[in-house]
């Protein structure tokens, strides 16, 4: 028997039996679909977070106090107060591979202007900081090392402050906001740079000279972070051996001590997220491959039923010249035609699902073809593994018993 | 004639559990071309077997058969199938219409195994066999919108299609009312005056009478094998039956 004489058979068998054919396609449409979906929204946010930290530039490095928290040892407080003004200032002299450097310390509360007030956070911080990070001032301007070192009460604020705190579209720049009691002169509004992969708000701050966070609202002396930025992407390695160095020397650590401080590269931690983010789309796609799976176990069981329903139509069948081969192929193609028809409907509804996530929820989404071509191909394959039993079954049923079945 | 089925001295045994069932104990007879038997006897008596026998869907214990001059019992499942496709045409009791399909499409079903025909042929022949049996207006019919007369005649439509060497019957008025029985007997002397060659299995003694030749087994043994000198004409009885009998 040729193929197209086959399909056709196929297609009769199926279209007898319509909605049960639809139901046994339910789970092969909806784990492909799933599948598409987990993989777009993986390899999304993956590719956004990708794209973010090269624009926040690559040669980012960041010095915490505290010894290496991945091991999962809890630090002591003592221990987080090991970064001290000392280390930043020796960072700046003593460094060659280290092109700009900010403290920074931070400290979280209301802000309030006028009747208006709004939860944010203050960042502490140095002017390089503007480099570091490529933050830029729209209006007015950044404050300067004189600003520093007198602690003085300016700010800069980000753009989503000025939506909560200046409601009726004055001018920010020169007003008085208060943090804590604290009044800072605005002197400047920041560039907007919107919500980052992870949907956090990156307009939601306010910078200020960290002198004056550390003196006037913290009240303390040490840093809670210092960061810098290698003089070029590929000396990073270099910058931090550097760092590591000058803070050993600055701690008085023997040799067989570990460090009190972490220097992690934005690198490390652009590395460490997409591989979580790797992590977290095998993870997705894996709960979406079972859910395939158990459409697929849907189709093995009704290509069961179907072959013992129809056990006297394939003793016919033989009586009148169908070869085992024949039968085989007819039941592997009826069970390829559901798969591959609830695949493409899938790979139409993974897409649908995808765009929808990503118009809905501001998800980043990017489906990758290999992703749509291997669901498919998975699909298809699990046509004919959860297909071949069945057929097989009925391929080798005897042609006497078959047609006399009740 | 040509001798169309030559059996030599055919066994089936078939074990169950530790015993064996002996359906066939060593049967030999020849059937030439255009010859219409019928094959009777009690039931146990052995008579699907032979027929699953002659039909090829089984093979023998021991003994030879051949058929249009093929020797079937060294063939393999593959080939039988091929043979089953080329030289017989099967009529069961049951019919065996493929459900909601069309009378033309169950027709032509064996030649969807035969890659020589292609569509056209196909559909031409399966027509030409669904006239043969007086169903030339129903082709488009559904079987199950079909009476069981009708669905037996599709069946012989069927078993006709590929022009067999024998066309072999189990039973096939079986379940149809006495009128409708003779209708489909008179459809089989047709076929058989139009040179067929048919071995017909029946409970009925009375339809031996319209065949060229009648075997009786008995415990699988042939316990008689006469040609039938006086052929009835079925449809002369079919003519004087009430035409209102109901069955
Ligand atoms: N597959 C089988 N396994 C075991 N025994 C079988 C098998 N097929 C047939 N037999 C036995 O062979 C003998 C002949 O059976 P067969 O079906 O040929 O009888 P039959 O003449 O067709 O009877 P009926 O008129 O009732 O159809 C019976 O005793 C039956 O039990
Ligand atoms: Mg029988």
């Amino acid at each position: 028997m040729n193929i197209a004489n086959l399909f056709k058979i196929a297609v009769r068998a199926l279209t007898n039996n319509k909605l049960r054919c639809f139901l046994t396609m339910l789970g092969i449409i909806i784990g492909v679909a799933s599948v598409i979906t987990m993989l777009a929204i993986g390899q999304g946010s993956k590719k956004s977070i990708q794209a973010e930290i090269s624009e926040m530039g690559s040669n980012m490095i960041m010095i915490h106090p505290g010894g290496d928290m991945r091991g999962g040892v809890r630090q002591s407080a003592d221990d987080m107060e090991t970064l001290k003004l000392k280390d930043y200032e020796s960072i700046i002299n003593e460094t060659r591979y280290v092109a700009a450097v900010s403290a920074s310390v931070n400290s979280s509360g209301q802000v309030i202007y006028g009747s208006n007030n709004a939860p944010t956070t203050v960042y502490g911080i140095s002017p390089d900081y503007m480099e570091i990070r490529r933050y830029k001032v729209q209006d007015g301007e950044m404050f300067t090392e004189q600003d520093v070192t007198t602690a003085a009460k300016v700010c800069v604020i980000g753009k989503t402050i000025v939506d909560n705190l200046f409601t009726n579209g004055e001018n920010p720049v020169g007003k008085i906001i208060r943090f804590q009691k604290l009044p800072f002169k605005v002197i400047g509004v920041l560039e907007s740079k919107g919500y980052n992969s992870m949907g956090m708000d990156q307009d939601d701050l306010i910078l200020a000279p960290y002198t004056t966070v550390q003196k006037r609202v913290l009240a303390i002396t040490h840093l809670q972070e210092i960061i810098c930025s290698a003089i070029k992407e590929e000396y990073t390695e270099q910058a931090m051996d550097e760092i590591t160095e000058i803070l050993r020397r600055n701690h008085k650590l023997k040799a067989d001590e570990e460090d009190d401080f972490t220097v992690r590269s934005q690198q490390e931690l652009s590395n460490m997220l997409t591989n979580t983010t790797d992590m977290l789309t095998v993870l997705l796609a894996a709960v979406a491959g079972i859910s395939l799976l158990v459409g697929g176990i849907g189709i093995m069981n009704i290509m069961y039923v179907s072959v013992t329903e129809r056990t006297r139509e394939i003793g016919l069948r033989m009586s009148i010249g169908a070869k085992g081969i024949d039968i085989l192929a007819q039941f592997l193609i009826e069970s390829i035609l559901i798969s591959v028809t609830g695949g493409l409907i899938g790979v139409l509804f993974g897409v649908g699902a995808s765009l929808l996530v990503n118009y809905v929820a501001h998800f980043p989404i990017y489906i990758q073809p290999w992703s749509v071509i291997l669901s498919f191909a998975v699909c298809t394959m699990t046509g004919v593994f959860f297909g071949w039993y069945p057929a097989k079954k009925a391929a080798d049923l005897d042609p006497i018993e078959a047609i006399r079945y009740e | 004639m040509k001798e169309i089925i030559k059996l030599e001295n055919i066994r089936r045994n078939f074990v169950v559990g530790d015993e064996v069932v002996h359906a066939l104990r060593g049967l030999s007879f020849t059937i030439k071309e255009g010859e219409f038997v019928t094959i009777m006897g009690s039931s146990g008596s052995g008579k699907s077997t032979l027929l699953n026998i002659l039909g090829c869907l089984d093979t023998p214990t021991s003994g030879e058969y051949y058929l249009d001059g093929v020797s079937v019992r060294t063939m393999g499942k593959n080939a039988r199938a091929t043979l089953r496709n080329r030289k017989i045409g099967f009529v069961f009791q049951n019919y065996n219409l493929l459900p909601k399909t069309t009378a033309i499409e169950n027709v032509e079903l064996p030649l969807m195994y035969n890659p020589a025909y292609n569509t056209v042929q196909r559909r031409k022949k399966s027509i030409d066999a669904l006239i043969a049996v007086g169903l030339g207006e129903r082709l488009n019919h559904k079987s199950n919108q079909m009476s069981g007369g009708q669905m037996q005649r599709v069946a012989i439509a069927r078993a006709l299609v590929n022009d067999p060497a024998v066309i072999l019957a189990d039973e096939a008025t079986g379940n149809l009312d006495t009128r409708t029985s003779f209708e489909i007997l008179v459809l089989f002397q047709k076929l058989h005056d139009e040179g067929r060659t048919i071995i017909f299995v029946t409970h009925n003694p009375e339809i031996a009478q319209y065949s060229s030749r009648n075997i009786t087994l008995r415990d699988g043994h042939i316990t008689s094998d006469i040609e039938n000198e006086k052929i009835l004409d079925a449809a002369e009885t079919l003519a004087k039956l009430p035409v209102n009998d109901d069955y």
